[in-house]
């Protein structure tokens, strides 16, 4: 009834490269962000089994943490896109490619 | 058994993180991270941690997402266009993904193999959680609900219209009233 420390890490690597592909490769800045989310989750289902590991409740305790930061950066990057696209009228991060208007 | 809920909601997982990079249109990569997020929690729940789990559907599938889909909706967010990659990235990345995750995968497999998890192994009640976040983790908790404070200040005051947020000084004079006045700002 057990599962090796090494296959949670795995699955959490495969989250985050996918985390950092969809970073570099999108193009609109929604899905990048978007990216930055599965990025984090990666980061939490690790914190979760490195916890169960060790028997270490703390470890719970920074993935609130976590969660907490990411929903503060949601609230705030998406204030940000919405910004963004009343000034440009566009999503696509390849045109928004100058910080003056 | 143990193995098999964990390919399962492992498969889920990767599945929708893949879709995720596949799809071209937002609304369809915000489902499938729902997707990643749902099956994420269950495997939490193999992993013991019932509450960070249910955390994880509410606030991030629940909330999270939500906040995600609604932007697309407002802005109407059409498919990404495609644009022109390098084909030297192409040839050197796609190889170099792959070498990097096959050692990163040896060197886990390798060096941790005598670290099993055992199912269920975290007292992961509310009450335990509560206990060390309320007692040992007091401070940063209390840091981070300032910082949810200034994020949602940040958030009304950057997605709020632009005349909301700072007046024009001076309103332009009409025309008929004072056109030298008009004149000299628009020179400036």
């Amino acid at each position: 009834m057990t599962i090796p420390l090494s296959c949670y890490l795995i699955l959490s690597g495969i989250l985050f490269t996918c985390g950092v592909l969809g970073f570099l490769i999108k193009r609109n800045i929604i899905t990048i962000f978007m990216s930055i989310e599965l990025m984090l989750n990666g980061v939490n289902l690790s914190f979760v089994a490195f916890a169960a590991q060790w028997h270490a409740l703390s470890g719970q305790i920074f993935v609130f943490f976590v969660m907490v930061v990411a929903a503060a950066e949601a609230a705030v990057g998406l204030a940000i896109i919405i910004a963004v696209y009343r000034t440009r009228e566009t999503l696509n991060v390849d045109q928004v490619n100058l910080l003056k208007l | 058994m143990h193995l098999i809920l964990f390919l399962f909601f492992g498969g889920i997982c990767v599945a929708g993180a893949v879709n995720l990079l596949v799809q071209r249109h937002p609304i369809n990569s915000a489902l499938s991270l729902v997707v990643v997020m749902a099956s994420l929690a269950g495997e939490y729940l193999l992993l013991g941690a019932e509450f960070v789990a249910a955390i994880q559907v509410i606030v991030y599938a629940g909330a999270i997402m939500v906040l995600f889909i609604f932007t697309i909706m407002l802005l109407n967010a059409g498919e990404e266009e495609r644009s022109k990659g390098s084909r030297v990235a192409i040839l050197l990345g796609i190889p170099g993904v792959a070498i990097g995750g096959v050692l990163v995968a040896w060197t886990l497999l390798r060096h941790s193999n005598t670290a099993w998890v055992p199912m269920f192994a975290l007292p992961g009640d509310p009450r335990a959680i509560a206990r060390l976040l309320f007692r040992d983790f007091l401070l940063p908790f209390e840091v981070t609900s300032v910082l949810i404070l200034i994020a949602i200040m940040g958030a009304v005051v950057l997605a709020s219209k632009p005349e909301a947020v700072a007046p024009p000084k001076a309103a332009e004079p009409t025309p008929r009233e004072a056109p030298e006045l008009v004149a000299s700002g628009r020179e400036r």
